[in-house]
């Protein structure tokens, strides 16, 4: 996938890769240098060329071969450390330019983040820079430790977002979540380590030629895994997740959901489709698959029960990311190898409709919350009469995110689905369509609130900034054209997908969806909503009351479940458990 | 026994005292040094990398040294940055611990826009 760095010389193209994190930390720096009242002409001169930087590889990238390699000092590997892109990263990189560009125009305007707090917007401006190089080098690092290095930078600049409004319950959040963290990055080191002591380098693509599956190797595939899966968030150990998401600004709920947790799932697909190709096997993937599932269900169900928007937002973030994880058993056939990448290219879709898509959720509510003055979710009736903008881009970045045409979870979801039919494996396409109602139904659930009329006429607190909200849904709007692109230069897409906008099929998907979302959503919300007190509500509600008392019986139960696995030493001890299930069947496949 | 298994006993040691510490420990600071200890073994791990080529009569590998510099500094600045998160907790609400009920559904009204 990536090529053999020896041949090529450097060429223009190629210093595009150092500029994406030289400009970036340039800024950080300048706006330190400069001071406070620097710090917003700093990073919006920054920002436009970064994006500029982004667009540029993307262009680059078809012309040269789709790789542009960098070689440091021009030593190259294993002497040197080389910088690559290939079409993954091209994506991924254009994709965090434009979410932090939205969320640059989002933080101006926003009142919150101008107006006080101390040095929180200093803060945040340097911060979000800092965010934007880690991701960069994550996505062109081409070896494993410039990777953990660029994992510890991203979570640097990330933990201080969580705590950026001083409370006491935000920095508790911020703390656990750098503890947990940096639980997991040692993991990842110990696996480098390993890594590097069986094969003397740690250059991806060197690797890629020398590893096998030895204990060693697989070994240190299963602790580099777990420690990836823990800065992600995948569930059991996503005790940190919920309060960081939640207690963050909205701007930096954003940048924290939508980019954060990607840039170790980045890392994840590297380490097993690049870097140790066919070692993790397919039992493992089918684990990783197994653990998306309870997230998705675990997380969807959590979500139904909340009473604040925000939270119940986080809680779909943790749905979303099992999403993600349902890719690797599609990508790997049976004797553990990338097949055709179709599901790869899938996953990433996914990965980057969700980051466009939650982001401009997360800035719709922080919209809506500033308006209102509170963001609970029975006491937002006539919103969407009052905040029309940020209910219009909430909803629409929740239909984003379901998978309706032609958004890039309904090409994601397609390209999955293609998969399981092809490899058989039915039970995953159960999965992702359970998933994608479940997601309809917490959309529902809010706007089926937001929507209903109000008794009495909703006072604003304070007007959001036109500005913020039309960056917000711009930012949804992007999640949901992004069906329409071309991904074909970039991802492997194998056969095309016929996208028929406006046809009965992609209709009767539609409805299915919506309807079994608001079905879980009456089943499973404990909150009451105005129209079940209506005549035709009352007889409906009535005849499903046997029903919806055990659905939302068993939804406290998942919820008392999830509060103990957030406690610290059952997450941690999920985490011992999950890096020895792993490795049991990493070496069970070989 | 080797000197090269000696070190790695005491790596592993030091890892799974870490990660014992970091488990078990109520207490915020301790699992910060919790974390230390292990990234130490973590360390160590990495000089018997280097070690190991070494023995083979291939001359000390300097890169797990360099990687151990750099992962030194990180694990600096990660400890600095969590004592001083701490620190900013005590200030604000006097007490350390981690408290494992994250903000609860029940807590209707906390300002957090």
């Amino acid at each position: 996938m990536m090529a053999t760095p020896s041949a090529l010389a450097t060429t223009t193209a190629d210093l595009l890769l150092v500029l994406l994190i030289v400009v970036p930390v340039a800024g950080v720096l300048l706006a330190f240098a400069l001071g406070d009242r620097y710090v917003r002409r700093v990073a919006f001169t920054v920002i436009p060329v970064g994006l500029a930087i982004s667009g540029g590889v993307l262009l680059a990238l078809p012309q040269n071969d789709g790789h542009l390699v960098y070689l440091l000092g021009a030593w190259p590997p294993p002497l040197g450390v080389a910088l690559r892109a290939d079409g993954l990263s091209a994506v991924m990189l254009a994709a965090t330019a434009i979410v932090v560009c939205a969320v640059a125009i989002f933080a101006a305007a926003d009142f919150r983040l101008a107006a006080g707090y101390g040095r929180a917007p200093f803060a945040f401006w340097i911060l979000l820079l800092a965010v934007w190089a880690a991701l960069n080098t994550i996505f062109v690092g081409g070896d494993l430790f410039t990777l953990y290095v660029a994992l510890e930078l991203l979570t640097f600049a990330a933990v201080p977002l969580v705590s950026l409004e001083g409370r006491a319950e935000t920095l508790q959040a911020a703390l656990r979540y750098l503890l947990f963290a940096l639980v997991g990055s040692v993991l990842y080191l110990m696996g480098t380590a390993l890594l590097y002591g069986l094969y003397g380098t740690l250059d991806i693509v060197l690797l890629s030629h020398r590893v096998s599956a030895e204990p060693g190797a697989l070994i240190a595939a299963a602790l580099m895994t777990t420690g990836l899966l823990a800065k992600t968030a995948l569930f059991p150990l996503h005790l940190w997740l919920p309060p960081a998401h939640a207690g963050a600004p909205a701007a930096a709920s954003a940048i924290l959901s939508g980019l954060v947790v990607k840039g170790s799932f980045f890392i994840l697909l590297r380490v097993w489709f690049n870097v140790l190709p066919g070692v993790p096997g397919f039992a493992a993937a089918q684990f990783l698959a197994a653990l998306g599932a309870g997230a998705i269900v675990v997380g969807s169900i959590v979500a139904l029960r909340q009473q604040r928007l925000k939270l119940l937002v986080a809680y779909s973030t943790m749905a979303q990311i099992g999403y993600l994880f349902l890719l690797f058993p599609l990508a790997l056939d049976a004797s553990g190898r990338l097949e055709t990448g179709q599901a790869l290219a899938g996953g990433l879709i996914q990965a980057i409709s969700h980051a466009a898509a939650k982001a401009a959720m997360f800035l719709a509510v922080g919209s809506i919350y500033a308006g209102l003055g509170h963001d609970r979710i029975t006491g937002i009736r006539g919103a969407a009469r009052a905040l029309p903008l940020s209910v219009m881009t909430f909803g629409l970045a929740g239909f984003a995110l379901m998978g309706i045409q032609p958004s890039g979870a309904s090409l994601a979801k397609e390209l999955l689905l293609q998969e399981t039919a092809r490899t058989g494996q039915w039970w995953w396409a159960g999965v992702l369509q359970v998933g994608g109602m479940f997601t309809a139904a917490y959309v529902v659930l809010v706007l089926a609130h937001a929507l209903s009329p109000s008794d009495q006429p909703v006072a604003l607190v304070a007007k959001p900034p036109r500005g913020s909200g039309l960056a917000a849904l711009a930012l949804a709007l992007c999640s949901l054209l992004l069906g329409l692109l071309p991904w074909e230069p970039y991802l492997p897409i194998t056969y095309t997908v016929e996208s028929k906008l406006f046809g009965d099929e992609a209709l009767v998907k539609f409805l299915v969806t919506v309807f079994g979302g608001a079905a879980l959503a009456i089943l499973l919300s404990p909150w009451p909503h105005p129209l079940a007190f209506s005549a035709a509500g009352k007889t409906i509600m009535q005849l499903i009351a046997p029903l919806r008392r055990t659905c939302i019986g068993l939804g406290s139960l998942v919820e008392t479940g999830d509060g103990v696995l957030r406690q610290w030493s059952t997450a941690s001890i999920s985490l011992l458990l999950v890096a020895l299930l792993l490795a049991a069947l990493m070496f069970a496949a070989n | 026994m080797s000197s090269v298994s000696v070190f790695g006993l005491c790596a592993a040691a030091a890892v799974g005292l870490g990660l014992y510490g970091l488990i078990t420990n109520p207490q915020s600071l301790r699992k910060i040094l919790a974390f230390n200890l292990l990234g130490s073994g973590v360390f160590l791990l990495f000089g018997i990398v280097g070690r190991r080529g070494a023995a083979a009569g291939v001359g000390n590998d300097p890169v797990p040294q360099a990687l151990v510099i750099t992962g030194v500094v990180v694990a600096f600045s990660a400890t600095a940055m969590a004592i001083a998160l701490l620190l900013r907790l005590f200030h604000t609400s006097g007490s350390t611990t981690l408290g494992s009920r994250a903000p609860t559904s029940s807590r209707s009204d906390a300002p957090g826009g």
